[in-house]
């Protein structure tokens, strides 16, 4: 496909010879042989069930090609830039949609998490597309859109499991009744992997609203349109507002920001950069926030059912709760 | 007198505050019951236990001991530098590649086994000299410190060879060199809190204690000296802040495990950035301890007094702040007030003392500055009217009523025994005020109603909440904190996951 468009822009600039030699040649061919001037999408952000700019008005470039000859997307599209604000606002909202979350019975979570796989089966096409915009070959975007729907699937059917798989009845040595159970921790910050940009977010993103969490996102720079995309299947599966927020920017300047924030009481950083991990695991020691940084896996890694999901993804961002009772009349 | 300021039938409480009818003066003046000590051997000099022998510090230098009930030197102590470390951590390498990690799991339970064997065949010396150098009561240490560190050397014995069993449908391995670092509250039951998981997951240790109780720990080394255990498997590096951070810093350590305040959670954190070293932290604590008016005000009482008196208050999980459901805040007060005429502050060889000494001069004079902060935001201060006796650390059995939760006695970490009390109307306004903290420890309800307590419990913040109970401890109990107050578990099935790495 990129390969046909690039003949097209040959030919039509040797149609149309520049006026004069220091002029720069037109960037982009115009045909009318479309039927309809098609209707492109302003991509926003996704926060507390909204689509929203950034506050900054700022906004970055993708490039990328046509998904198909139908695709409405130009090439180059403006995504917002989000800001040290833009990721305080979404942790507020994520506060407050805690609350809700928790409460939800698990089953119940479950059901909403199922939904989520319903809508992005029925959004493939969509989904594949936009990864195909971002540069993936059409066989590699809809592996990554496959895997992606049964991972969720996977830990829709994992929410009312792992409580059991890790809650625990203790033999103390007295009268006492104890048992521990696994609660939620709060507010987790996701920094989401470059690559695979769908799949990387899913799989990070979902363990930590099974067990309870709301989380912030930042979604891949390298293709931020298909973490919107995603977004819009979120926002129309049953998820409350607030519990899923995606922040498209730059994470070498927001994950500092996310790891800086109190509210915000882990952070799960899929990031390239060692000196940007080691400043997002040195500013969440504000807080003793529970930061877990990684380095990217592979694709292969994140296809993989036993490397790229588990119990350990829900476990990691649980706290044990231990309770006490007296046994007597 | 008693029964009349309880309930009256109904929820109905009886609000009239009788007179006080519990100031016996001399009557409550006992014999002095002091616990024998002529048995105990306390060497005059420790060295370091690395690889498996005692040697002398690199460093040249050696600290003094004190008790802090008489001020007396108990014993001069090693001092640790970043060479001695530097051996120990070596030592402890050695020792997990050429024999613990090529052990039979099976094998390995049965050294720990032999540790906890005979923490119970020396407990009453134990008992002795952690009294002596850390202050506090020989019941305590007796009936709690040195059974508890026992059970915990016995329950994960046992763990070490049923890993598979404890993360089903996952692998586990160890960690490989762990460096531990622990506080003076507890000291031998907080070195057998870090080293009895390290061991049974298979990891070898470098074991720093607090540099004002360091005896117990070094009678622990003996003791595992003496159960032959594989040379480096185990090794002790006494000294102050500096070789904590040697030991936490150092490059060939895999797994850093404090227990301390938030403050060197947070820089020990920070220092931690950029290795890939892992962490768990057991922090600081503000506990609220939540009595609602249908409770059993009598058995609140001793809750209470247990939750913040037990160790001089010098315990992270410590129920300092006190909520009062306001309608039986002046019945409770005065019962508080009543009970703490009985306690006995003074030597803490004496099998009658409830109340020991204050661990060291420099907390002494924290908890002084707190409590004169606590004056002068204006809240009304009770103190137990005790006589201190004259040399050594001490602090009456204090608390503060008509203090604001703004009070920085009603948001920092005391660390003695000073309780804070303060009122709520309803569940969701206890609630609040319990939560509103950065720590996140622990929590006490009293209540009659379980489904009441159950949704306290749901809905409190903490890592270990005690229903009508307060203070209790067992290794098959997993034990840790929300938010600042650390990350992590210890004790039960949950917290071996610190020393092993679950696939």
């Amino acid at each position: 496909m990129v390969e046909k468009k690039r003949t097209e822009t040959a030919t039509a600039n040797a149609e149309a010879p520049a006026r004069s030699s220091g002029d720069a040649p037109l960037a982009k061919t115009w045909t009318t042989q479309k039927a309809r001037v098609s209707v492109a999408k302003a991509y926003k952000m996704f926060v507390g069930g909204a689509f929203v700019r950034s506050e900054s008005g700022r906004y970055f470039q993708v490039q990328g090609a046509r998904g198909s000859d139908a695709d409405p997307d130009p090439e180059t599209v403006n995504v917002p830039r989000g800001s040290r604000k833009d990721v305080r606002d979404a942790v507020l909202v994520a506060k407050n949609a805690l609350g809700g979350w928790e409460k939800r019975t698990a089953f119940n979570r479950g059901q909403i998490l199922y939904r989520l796989a319903e809508v992005m089966e029925s959004r493939r096409p969509e989904l594949v597309q936009s990864l195909v915009r971002s540069g993936l070959a059409e066989v590699a975007a809809a592996a990554e859109v496959d895997a992606s729907i049964d991972r969720a699937v996977f830990y829709a059917g994992f929410s009312d499991k792992y409580f059991s798989l890790l809650a625990s009845s203790n033999p103390v040595a007295g009268p006492h009744f104890n048992f521990s159970v696994p609660e939620s921790m709060g507010v987790i910050g996701v920094v989401a992997p470059e690559r695979p940009s769908l799949l990387g977010l899913v799989s990070t993103v979902l363990p930590v609203v099974t067990g309870g969490n709301t989380c912030v996102a930042i979604a891949s720079a390298a293709d931020p349109r298909t973490a919107i995309v995603w977004s819009e299947c979120v926002a129309t599966s049953d998820m409350p507002g607030g519990v899923i927020n995606v922040i498209t920017g730059h994470a070498k300047e927001l994950s500092p920001h996310l790891a800086k924030h109190r509210e915000v009481i882990g952070i799960d950083a899929w990031i390239v950069d060692a000196d940007l991990r080691r400043t997002v695991e040195s500013e969440g020691a504000d807080n003793v926030k529970r930061v877990k940084t990684h380095v990217p896996m592979d694709a292969e890694g994140w296809l993989d059912e036993r490397t790229g999901q588990g119990l350990g993804w829900i476990e990691r961002f649980l706290e044990t709760k231990t309770v006490w009772h007296p046994v007597g009349v | 007198m008693a029964t009349s300021l309880t309930k009256t039938g109904g929820t109905d409480i009886e609000r009239k505050v009788e007179p006080a009818g519990l100031d016996f003066g001399r009557a409550w003046e006992y014999a002095p019951a002091p616990e024998a000590s002529d048995h105990v051997k306390i060497d005059p000099k420790y060295g370091l236990f690395i690889g498996g022998r005692w040697v002398s510090p690199r460093s040249g230098k050696y600290f003094q001991t004190i008790s802090p009930s008489t001020e007396q030197v108990l014993a001069e102590v090693a001092e640790a530098n970043a060479q001695d470390v530097d051996d120990a951590v070596t030592a402890a390498r050695d020792a997990y590649d050429k024999y613990w990690s090529k052990l039979k799991a099976a094998d390995r339970a049965k050294y720990v086994f032999r540790i906890s064997r005979a923490i119970q065949e020396k407990a009453r010396e134990l008992a002795i000299v952690e009294s002596m150098d850390g202050g506090k009561p020989i019941k305590e240490s007796r009936d709690v410190d040195v059974p508890l560190a026992a059970a915990h050397f016995f329950y994960h014995a046992g763990w070490a060879d049923k890993l598979a069993y404890a993360f089903q449908g996952r692998k586990a391995r160890p960690l490989g060199v762990a460096g531990q670092i622990i506080p003076w509250n507890f000291p031998l039951l907080m070195a057998a809190w870090k080293l009895a998981p390290a061991l049974a997951c298979g990891n070898t240790v470098v074991l720093k204690p607090a540099e004002t109780t360091p005896l117990t720990a070094l009678l622990l080394a003996k003791i595992i000296e003496e159960a032959e255990l594989p040379p480096g498997v185990v090794n002790i590096v006494t000294g102050a802040g500096e070789t904590g951070a040697a030991v936490a810093s150092h490059p060939d350590v895999n797994k850093v495990a404090f227990t301390g305040s938030t403050d060197v959670g947070k820089r020990i954190q920070r220092a931690l950035a950029g290795t890939t070293k892992r962490l768990t932290l057991e922090l600081g604590g503000k506990a609220a301890n939540i009595v609602f008016a249908d409770a059993p005000l009598d058995q609140a009482v001793e809750g209470i007094i247990n939750g913040i008196y037990f160790n001089q208050g010098h315990v992270c999980c410590a129920g300092s702040r006190l909520l009062v459901e306001e309608s039986v805040h002046d019945v409770l007060v005065r019962k508080l007030r009543d009970r703490m005429q009985t306690l006995r502050l003074g030597d803490p060889l004496d099998k009658n003392t409830d109340v020991g000494a204050i661990n060291s001069k420099a907390q002494l004079e924290r908890i002084r500055e707190l409590v004169a902060s606590g004056e002068e935001e204006g809240a009304e201060r009770f103190s137990a009217p005790v006589k201190l006796p004259e040399k050594g650390f001490w602090f009456p059995p204090t608390f503060f009523t008509n203090a604001s939760q703004s009070c920085r006695i009603a948001r920092e970490e005391i660390f003695g025994p000073v309780l804070t009390v303060m009122t709520f109307r309803t569940p969701d306004e206890a609630i609040e005020k319990a939560n509103n903290t950065m720590y996140g420890l622990s929590a006490g309800v009293w209540t009659d109603k379980g489904s009441k307590l159950f949704m306290l419990a749901t809905k409190l913040k903490a890592g270990v909440i005690w229903g009508n109970t307060f203070n209790k401890f067992d290794p098959s109990s997993p034990f840790g904190g929300y938010k600042e107050s650390g990350f992590g578990r210890e004790g039960g099935r949950q917290g071996l996951a610190a020393y092993l790495e679950v696939e």
